[in-house]
Parts: structure tokens; sequence; C-alpha cells
């Protein structure tokens, strides 16, 4: 019964979203209030009911009705609680209620904060936004409808993939769909300004917080799932340059372009035409993401399945919402007028060469990416285009980019003294030079690219720091003044530093590959590896029945210099309803490097293991560096000026400390 | 010019890449020069088999298969490009995850440069549109711009 509620409510949430589309879009042409809001109830009656049929899905997970076939085929009794509640999206048809769920709570949200919105403006976002909701309920209930039953009912379910069996798929999809899917709000906000041919300031203010929370949401989840992939696949690696990885990366890069060009909407009224293509870029991006995962024409370790229905289905939206866009774009692009004009070397001029820098890598990820497909299209022939493309051309396409973040920040408004920054930045460049010659010395000399690499994430953090500082004018007066103006900055500026910082640690973290170990060795019990300090001795190989697995652990005890820490256990995993193996590292974090022992095969009746060991310096600090850049998202979010609904003398007052930034 | 540029990327990417062991300890060379070699070898080689694996990161056994002919080839004497050419005249271009420049890869290739100098030559453009739609605002030619940036000055109290 519950399964047949959900039915019905998806239905019926496209037939609200259908309205929702058409009405408050007339009443926009027309200026009919009524109409106009009407959209705000409705996209709230649309989110309620895709939540209750999503509901109702996961209660067939649950409870295990395997008379609904989805169910059927992606789960099974003796899963634990935590992935049968997971596993509602570890296949295509959940993920896809998963994503239009998140697109509905993006569209509630709209008429829940934005009460201050000219209702016109309103009215066109909430319209895109169930346009798009429209297309996707589609294409789920005609081409992917989790709720079709299975007469009669199987006994037992097939089980979940084994390796999505994690918390990882508790954490990674749901951020990255709130990320994909946020970006929709910013489209919404781009079409709607093209209709009614109107960007100002006040635009980019309401535009910039849901570019924020899309921004933080995805940087998150590409963040939980590289660890994920770090520990799950077992070959120690974090980013793979997999397509997958490339289509959530695209809108990254494209997002975080977005976030700085409405900057300089908001500040200066300048490249409004470029900020609003870029968002329905960056969605546009997000939309062929979920095309390239879902449809299959690449294979990676996300699809699911490969229905080329449904990749058609995914296509013909793409097609109608980027061409629709893109149009609309090219029609009404020059009745935006452009704003202030500036020196090359300003503040605007800055993030101009960011959004430059940052395109370009995007653009060179998408033609990596879809090379193979067009070549074998052209002629015929099949080609990879793999890691070391990508390593060789996007890496140096960022590294003017992060070698100009520092200076971004000190450039002022209009007209800047390039000269003046720069003495500024000295004693930073010192430090970063200090930091790569004493950790060559430290650690290898041979390694020289992972010495620069400490140089650069150096730079990057004091670089931060001493923008802040400079901003709370420490040189010029008491500590005490200096502290006092350093805690009443605009969090804007906070979360602009700890963004910087982020990126910066993210660097080290990256820098400590040259310095790592690896060591791929047979060894018997009691026998001793040495890898990089470290002592490892497996101790004995363990047999453990899991609830729906049996697994080999590999025991191994650590010792540093003859002081032991703590165990490691790396273990390989036979999952029997898919006759499916995996891998379960050992990981022993050693604050930021890790010991990572993964286990390859078990030989002699499990007297003997084939094993890869690593040594990796640094590493945590790739994801903590993620992490701390999210939090500059949240902290900038926080900024009251961005609050929307914000009182009008607080605003008053924020356009002033705006003005003085 | 860009294949010097990647053989000397190529060189800087290989000094990222500390020495390390073989891949499974039986398939391994008793010389770690030519182990080594190996190693560089296969990491730019994929699993035909595998999603989106090098032979190096897969235990597929059609990924150590080719592995240990990798190895073989350099036994037998082999530089890196014959042992590379060897194993695409077997399996195809489908196999090098750095695909080789040619005709139909040069657009790959030239790809970020070309985004690059793109961008800047627009920028450029809309730059000189923008100060010639602001000299038609301001209605001044550039004569009368500097007579008025001289009057200007003139006016400014010393200081």
């Amino acid at each position: 019964m519950t399964v047949e509620i959900g039915h019905f409510a998806l239905v019926l949430a496209l037939i609200v979203a259908l309205v929702q589309t058409v009405a408050p879009l007339i009443g926009a042409r027309r200026n009919d209030a009524a109409l106009m809001a009407a959209g705000n109830p409705l996209a709230m009656t649309q989110f309620f009911l895709v939540a209750v049929s999503f509901g109702a899905l996961c209660a067939a997970y649950m409870a295990s009705d395997f008379s609904v076939r989805n169910v059927w085929e992606n789960s099974h009794t003796l899963k634990p609680m935590l992935y049968k509640f997971t596993g509602v999206w570890g296949n295509h048809e959940g993920s896809m209620l998963l994503w239009v769920l998140i697109l509905a709570i993006f569209g509630a949200s709209v008429p829940a904060f934005g009460r201050h919105l000219p209702s016109r403006l309103k009215a066109n976002v909430i319209a895109v936004q169930g346009s798009i909701s429209v297309a996707f309920l589609t294409f789920i209930i005609f081409t992917s409808n989790p709720f079709l039953r299975l007469n009669p009912a199987p006994f037992e379910g097939r089980d979940l993939n084994p390796i999505l069996q994690d918390v990882g798929l508790a954490i990674h999809p749901p951020l990255l769909y709130l990320g994909y899917v946020g970006f929709s709000i910013t489209f919404a906000f781009a079409v709607a300004a093209l209709i009614e041919g109107r960007v100002d300031s006040a635009w980019a203010r309401w535009v910039r917080p849901w570019a924020l929370a899309a921004w933080l949401f995805l940087t998150l989840g590409i963040s939980m799932g590289s660890y994920w992939a770090y520990y799950e696949l077992g070959w120690g690696g974090w980013w793979f340059w997999d397509p997958v990885e490339n289509a959530s990366l695209m809108p990254w890069l494209s997002g975080t372009a977005l976030l700085h060009s409405a900057i300089v909407v908001e500040k200066r009224n300048a490249l409004k035409v470029w900020t609003i293509l870029l968002a329905i870029i960056t969605f546009s991006l997000s939309l062929l993401g979920t095309f390239l995962v879902r449809s299959g024409v690449l294979t990676s370790v996300h699809t699911f399945a490969t229905d080329p229905a449904r990749g058609m289905f995914i296509l013909m939206i793409l097609m109608v919402f980027i061409g629709g866009s893109l149009t609309l774009f090219a029609a009404r692009a020059n009745a935006v007028t452009g704003g202030g004009l500036f020196a090359p070397v300003s503040r605007e001029g800055a993030l101009v060469f960011n959004n430059l820098f940052l395109s370009a890598a995007c653009a060179t990820v998408f033609v990596g990416t879809l090379y193979p497909l067009f070549h074998e299209a052209l002629t015929g022939a099949k080609i990879s285009v793999g890691p070391p493309f990508f390593n060789l051309t996007v890496l140096p396409l960022c590294l003017p980019l992060l070698l100009a973040i520092p200076f971004g920040p000190f450039l002022t408004w209009k007209r800047a003294d390039l000269a003046g920054v720069a003495q500024r930045l000295m004693w930073v460049a010192g430090l970063a030079l200090v930091a790569a010659i004493a950790s060559a010395a430290m650690f290898d000399f041979r390694a020289a690219l992972s010495a620069v690499a400490i140089g650069l994430g150096v730079w990057l953090m004091a670089g931060a720091i001493a923008e802040l500082l400079y901003r709370a004018r420490f040189e010029w007066s008491a500590p005490a003044d200096g502290l006092r103006r350093l805690f009443n900055l605009p969090r804007a500026q906070w979360g602009a530093m700890l963004g910087h910082l982020g990126v910066g640690v993210m660097v080290l973290g990256i820098a400590g590959h040259g310095w790592r170990t690896e060591v791929i060795e047979e060894i018997s019990i009691g026998e001793t590896v040495k890898v990089a300090a470290y002592e490892l001795r497996l101790e004995r190989v363990e047999q453990e029945q899991g609830p729906n697995y049996v697994q080999d652990v590999a025991v191994f005890s650590a010792a540093r210099n003859g002081v032991q820490v703590e165990e490691l256990r790396p273990a390989k995993r036979i999952y029997p309803a898919r006759q499916m193996p995996t891998t379960e590292a050992g990981i022993e974090t050693r604050l930021f490097s890790q010991l990572y022992v993964s286990v390859g095969e078990v030989r002699d009746g499990g007297r003997t293991i084939v094993a890869r060991l690593y040594h990796k310096p640094f590493i945590t600090l790739i994801w903590i560096g993620t992490l701390i850049m999210a939090l500059g998202g949240a902290v900038s979010l926080a900024d009251r000026r961005l609050r929307i609904g914000v009182p009008k003398a607080a605003r008053a007052r924020g356009s002033v400390e705006g003005a003085a930034a | 010019m860009m294949a010097r540029l990647a053989a000397i990327l190529l060189a800087v990417a290989a000094l990222f890449a500390a020495p390390a062991l073989a891949v499974m300890p039986d398939e391994r060379l008793a010389d770690p020069a030519m182990e080594e070699r190996a190693r560089v070898i296969s990491k730019d080689l994929r699993c035909m088999v595998c999603q989106n694996q090098s032979i190096d990161d897969s235990d597929a056994p059609l990924a150590k298969d080719l592995r240990v002919i990798v190895r073989e080839r350099l036994m037998a004497g082999d530089s890196n490009r014959e042992v590379i050419d060897f194993v695409v005249a077997r399996y195809g271009e489908f196999v090098l995850l750095r695909p080789r420049m040619n005709l139909n890869t040069v657009a790959l290739w030239a790809s970020p440069l070309v985004l690059v100098l793109g961008g800047i030559a627009l920028i450029a453009i809309r730059r000189r549109r923008a100060e010639s739609l602001a000299t038609i605002a301001t209605g001044l030619t550039p004569e009368e711009e500097a007579q008025l940036a001289e009057v200007l000055r003139q006016t400014q109290p010393k200081s």
C-alpha cells in the first residue's frame, strides 16, 4: 500500500510541477500578482509530494519488500539496516529519485527563504525550477520507475553491490547531489534575469548565497567521494581522473568561477553577461554529469546499469535545457548593459584572471573527458584519454592560478598598485621559499616537485593569513586594537581567507605524494616488512563472519623505532549473495600521515598474503584542506549581508562595509 | 613545440615518482632500474577489461599478462618506445592512457593553450569595445581628454 501511495505521489508531483512551470510564468508576463504568488504553494506542494514518494521507497527498502522490483534487485534481508536505507540511492532509479527530492528541496527553499525577493523575479525562478522538475519526474516515471511490482514476490533479494555497502554511500551521493542540484537555483536566477532583461547588484546579492551553498556541498561531496575511493578501492589513489570524477570536477571549477565573478557583479556591477553565462554553464555541466553517469556512454565505476533508452531521454533533457538557455542568452544578453570600467591590474582584473584559468581548466577537463567519444564518432577508432593527459594539462593550468591567489584580495577595486602589494607579500614569499628548501632537505632532494608544492602550499596559507592581518591593520596599531578589528571583519572576508587557506592546505597534502613509500610484498605470518620509518609484522590471519560477508583479516602490528603503534587490520571480503570480493584497507593515521595496507591475495591456506603497504606523508591534509574550503563557504554564507531577508538598516550598514572592503 | 613541452613536463613528473618495487612480488625484475622503467611504462597503459585503470593498478589477469609482456620486452633489450609500440601493435591505440600526438589528437593536446589564448583574446576585444563605448559616453576625443587632464592637474592644489 505504501508503495502505491509513493507511486501516486510521484505522478501527482509531476502534475503539480507542470502547473508550477506554467502559472507563475504567465503571471509574471501579465503582471498578475495572484498567478505569480501561486508559485510559492505549488513549489511547497511539489516538495511534499516528492518527499512522500521518497519516504515510501525508503519504507519498502527497510521492510525488504521484494515485491518491489527495485528493492529485490538491490537489497537483501541480511544487509545491515544502515545499508538497507542507503541502498535506496545505491541504484539508478533510487538515485534519480534522490536527485529529484533534492531538486524539490531547493525549489521549496526559494519561497521559504526568499520572502524579500521581488515577486516577478521570484515567480520566474520558481517557474524555471518547476520545469527542471517536470523533465526529471517524467524521466523517472517513464524510464526509471522504482515503484514497479514483481509478481510473485521473490523470497530473497539480490543484494547491493558490496563496494557500495559502506558509510560512504550515506554521505557522498547526497552531498554531491546537493551540490549538483543546488546550481539549478543559480541557473533559474540566470534564466529569470534573461527573461526580464535585468541584472543588477541586487540580483548578484540574491544569487551569491545559493551559489555558495551549492559550491560548499559540491566541495564536500567530491572530497568525501575521494576519501571513499581512497580507502575502499584498495590501490591507495585518491583521484583517478575517472570520467565521472571529471563530471563532478567540471561544475566545481565553473561554480568556483561563478562564485568569484558574482562578487564583481555585486560590488562593481560589471561582468554581468559573463556571470549569467557561467551560471548557465555550471548547471549544464551538472546535467552533463548526470547524463554521463546515467547513460553509461563512458565506462566508469559509477555506472550502475547501461540502458540506451535512458541515455537518449537524458540527452533530450540536456538539449532542451542547455540549448534553450543558451538561445535565450544569445537573444537577450545584449539587453544586459555593461558596468564599470577597470584597469587590468585591479581586484576586478584579478577576478577575471581567476575566471580565465578556472574556465580553461574546466574546458580542458571537458575536452579530455569527451574526446574519446568524438574521436570514435569521427574516425571509428577508439582511444583513451587517461590520467597522464590530465596531469600534463590541467595541473599546469592551475599553477598560475594558485600563484596569483594571495595577490587577489590585496588588490584594490578599479586600479591597484601591484608593486605595493608585492612588497606586502615579501615575507610570505620568503616563508614559502624557506619551507620549500627545508622540506627538500628534510625528506628527499630527488622529489623536487614536492618541495616546490610545499612552497606553494605555504605561499597560499601565509598569503591568506597576511591579507586578514593587513585588513585588521595590525601594522599600524596596538595589538589589542588589531585583534578587535580582526574579529569585527565581515564574515565574507573570513570566509574568503579560509577558502584560500584550505587550497594551501590541500596543496601541502598533494605535495606529500613525492615522499610516499610503497612496498609490494609476499608476507608470511611472523615476517616483518619495513615501510618508511615503520616496521610492520604480520601477526596472524583471522577468518571472520560478518552479517552478510566472510572475510580474511590480516592483522599487522606496527612499530616505529621499536615503539608499538596501533594494529592495522586490512581485510579481503567475499559477499556470497553476489559472489563479489572487496578489499578493506587497513589504515593508521599518525598526525597528517597514514600507514595504508591493502591485501591482494591470501595464499597457503591463510599463512601467506600478498600485500601492498604504503606510507603516505601529509595525505590527510588533502581532505582537511577541502573541509577548510567548505568551512570558508559556510562562514561566508553566514555573513549578514548575504543573509536572506536582511532588515533594511543592516543592509545599509552592510553596503558601507562592502564599499570599505 | 607541444611535444617538447610534453617531454619537459614528463621529466618533471618523473621527479614526482619515488622509486618503488614491483606490482606483484613474483613479477618483479631483478634489476631495479629496469623494474622502474617497467613501472613507468605500465602507468601509461590501460587495463583493457577494467573500467578506468592502468595495468599498474589493476588486479585483473589481463593486466598481469600485459605487465609480464612489458617486462619481457624490456629484458629483450627494447627501448621504452619500442615496448609501447609492441603493445599498441597488438591492442591498438585504445591501450594508451596518454594518447599519441597525431592529426586526430592535435585538437586534444592543443586545447589548453588554445583555450587560454582564446580567452585572453576575447577579454582584450571586449575591453576595447567597452573602452570605446565609454569614450562615446563621455563624448570626449583623446585630445580633449588630455586637455581635461591638464586643466585638472593645474587646478589641483599643490601639496
